[in-house]
């Protein structure tokens, strides 16, 4: 985490005076994007640097969904099924993507190229079926479509 | 077209979001009047005129919620933006972060100027990828411009913005959870009073409106609140961005002039149902607001006033179009397993009564339904009235019971036969 530290400073500049324990949720986001997940030893780095107790940070970590305490694949591919998206077809597509896969919702490949997730409705269900790989939406997707994307990915 | 337009009001191009752009627009101009011209109680004396009501689904009066706060008390004000957009069904403020993010930050910087903010905050969902960066880089560029940071185009005002990245919960939506979650903790939403606007962020009294409530301010002020009020109904003026999804032939953002008949948005701007299909019902705003049959739907306009006197709401102007064919028990399984999932926990009827209701609804769908299983859906349903610390105890049971008034029959068909009466269906058209 340390090496994080001067980008964590520059964080803390846009924020008022006091806002410590704000700079929580930032320097977790930013921590994951760098090792993958959060580790034991970023909780007690980053418990001490912002002066905020430990639990709160392990709270934040077990309530939000996107944090993750373990490595997933290199790809994490997170299909919405919530009612706009099943309503165009997100049941068929999660069914072809377990097949696909070979892996279940939480699963990784045994290859570690892929992690599978469903979410709940990601906004954007003007363009369902939605499903997101890493940061980027791919929407209006099709089994055809999903499996073109894959193949792209190493 | 669905009368007159407030917001999407340019065509998208692949600079249209620029501040280049929006200067070219006459964008900035109004927020340079305001410091020069007006006084801090004459932009909430013109918000409350205008009559805009809240777009982020309780349509509160922004007004009145403004004037709350006390501009003397000598304490540190916040205003933040809600960006979370998390109410399925609901895509509409994406659409303003990506299209007309300076459009949000003059805003913001008006309303900052009202309420005498000096930290602003723009709370986006953590999913959001392409709607953050296109924000954060209308903030460089407004800093750049110095449109934000110390004494503003040469006046006394001074503001600073942050845009802070939720990290995945429906309930940071809720205003009070929002707030907890910007401290850097569990989303929990807290019990009122204090309001938010006595005691919010960090104990300061903090202003919280939906993105597009605060789209709407620049053009309030720029034009008057009189100018605002001939647009749209009397008791809901202006406009309202629809995010139309499910069945539809033309999902997407729409803006409907408040008033428009919901008959000729169907056909005109939608292309009507999905393959020609007929009209079963609406989720009019999110999944929250409560099922409309199509009879009920069809003679109405959309108008906040008219959806709430038909005992629904526009909500967050989320709206799900259901084909005929369409099963109803599944449907309501989907939203039940979504308000299981989301529940923070905090309230006993939510925290089991979600949970119960998702039992009995997976057990009805798996052909072991019991003859009491509508019985107790309801009964577990009216438990979460009034009974807990957010909303979202309440409509999850608003939102069952009406889908369970209206389409019982689905419900005690599954449960006598061991099947659904329209195969299970969710997805029309791949029969
Ligand atoms: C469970 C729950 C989730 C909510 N999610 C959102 C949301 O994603 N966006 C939003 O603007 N308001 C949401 N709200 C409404 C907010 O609590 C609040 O009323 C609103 O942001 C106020 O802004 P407005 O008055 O401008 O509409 C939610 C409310 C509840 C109970
Ligand atoms: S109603 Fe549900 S989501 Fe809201 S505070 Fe209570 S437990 Fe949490
Ligand atoms: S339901 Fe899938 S994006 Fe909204």
């Amino acid at each position: 985490m340390k090496h994080l530290v001067p980008e964590f400073e520059r964080l803390k500049a846009r924020f008022p005076a006091g806002f410590e324990s704000s700079l929580v949720l930032p320097c977790l986001r930013r921590i994951q994007e760098d090792r993958g997940f959060v580790a034991d030893s970023d909780i007690a780095g980053l418990a001490a640097y912002l002066g905020v107790p430990r639990i709160q940070i392990e709270e934040a970590l077990s309530f939000y969904t996107q944090f993750r305490r373990k490595p997933i694949g290199r790809w994490h591919v997170q299909a919405c099924r919530n009612v706009s998206c099943s309503m165009r077809g997100a049941e068929r597509l999660i069914d072809h993507l377990r097949r696909r896969l070979g892996v279940a919702p939480g699963e990784t490949t045994p290859d570690g190229r892929f992690t599978l997730s469903t979410v709940e409705c990601l906004g954007s269900c003007g363009t369902a079926p939605v499903v997101m790989v890493n940061d980027a939406y791919h929407e209006g997707m099709t089994a055809e479509k999903i499996d073109a994307l894959l193949a792209g990915l190493e | 077209m669905a009368g007159t337009k407030l917001l999407m009001t340019f065509p998208v191009t692949a600079t249209s979001h620029t501040l280049a752009d929006y200067r070219a627009r006459g964008g900035y101009a109004t927020l340079a009047r305001v410091l020069r011209e007006m006084k801090p109680e004459d932009v909430t004396k013109e918000v409350t005129a205008s009559g805009l009501q809240g777009r982020g689904g309780a349509a509160f009066p922004v007004g009145r919620k403004w004037q709350v706060v006390h501009l003397d008390d000598g304490q540190p004000h916040y205003l933040c933006a809600n960006a979370d957009e998390g109410e399925p069904g609901t895509f509409k403020d994406r659409w303003i972060l990506e299209n007309a993010p300076h459009l949000l930050l003059e805003s913001m910087l008006i309303a900052s100027y009202a309420l005498q903010v000096r930290n602003a905050f723009v709370y986006i969902r953590g999913e959001f990828d392409l709607p953050y960066r296109r924000l954060a880089a209308a903030v460089e560029e407004a800093y750049g411009a110095g449109y934000f940071g110390e004494r503003i185009l040469g006046s006394d005002f001074s503001c600073d913005v942050v845009v802070y990245r939720g990290a995945g919960s429906y309930v940071c939506g809720e205003a009070s959870a929002l707030i907890t979650s910007i401290e850097g903790k569990r989303g929990y939403p807290r019990n009122r009073p204090p309001r938010l606007t006595v005691r919010g962020l960090y104990q300061k009294p903090t202003v919280i409106n939906n993105v597009e409530s605060l789209a709407n301010i620049t053009g309030i002020i720029a034009n008057g609140a009189e100018a605002f009020r001939k647009v749209g109904t009397a008791k809901a003026p202006g406009t309202r961005l629809l995010s139309v999804s499910g069945h539809v032939e033309r999902p997407g953002v729409y803006e409907v002039e408040s008033g428009y008949p919901f008959r000729d948005f169907l056909r005109e701007e939608l292309g009507g149902v999905l393959g020609g299909r007929a009209l079963k019902a609406v989720i009019p705003g999110g999944i929250s607001a409560k099922v409309l049959t199509a009879a009920e739907i069809e003679p109405l306009a959309l108008d906040q006033s008219v959806f709430e006197a038909a005992g629904s709401t526009l909500g967050s102007g989320g709206m799900i179009v259901i084909a005929e064919g369409t099963c109803m028990v599944r449907l309501l399984q989907v939203m039940l397993r979504f308000y299981h999932h989301e529940s923070c926990g905090q309230c006993t009827p939510c925290r089991e009564g979600m949970g119960w209701m998702h039992r009995v609804i997976d057990r009805i769908v798996a052909g072991q339904g019991r003859p009491e299983d509508v019985a107790t859906l309801y009964h577990v349903s009216r438990w979460n009235d009034g009974t807990t610390i957010c909303g979202m105890g309440d409509a999850a049971g608003y939102a069952t019971t009406a889908i369970l008034d209206k389409f019982r029959d689905e419900f005690d068909y599954w449960i006598a036969n061991g099947r659904s009466k329209h195969r299970g269906v969710l997805e029309v058209g791949n029969a």
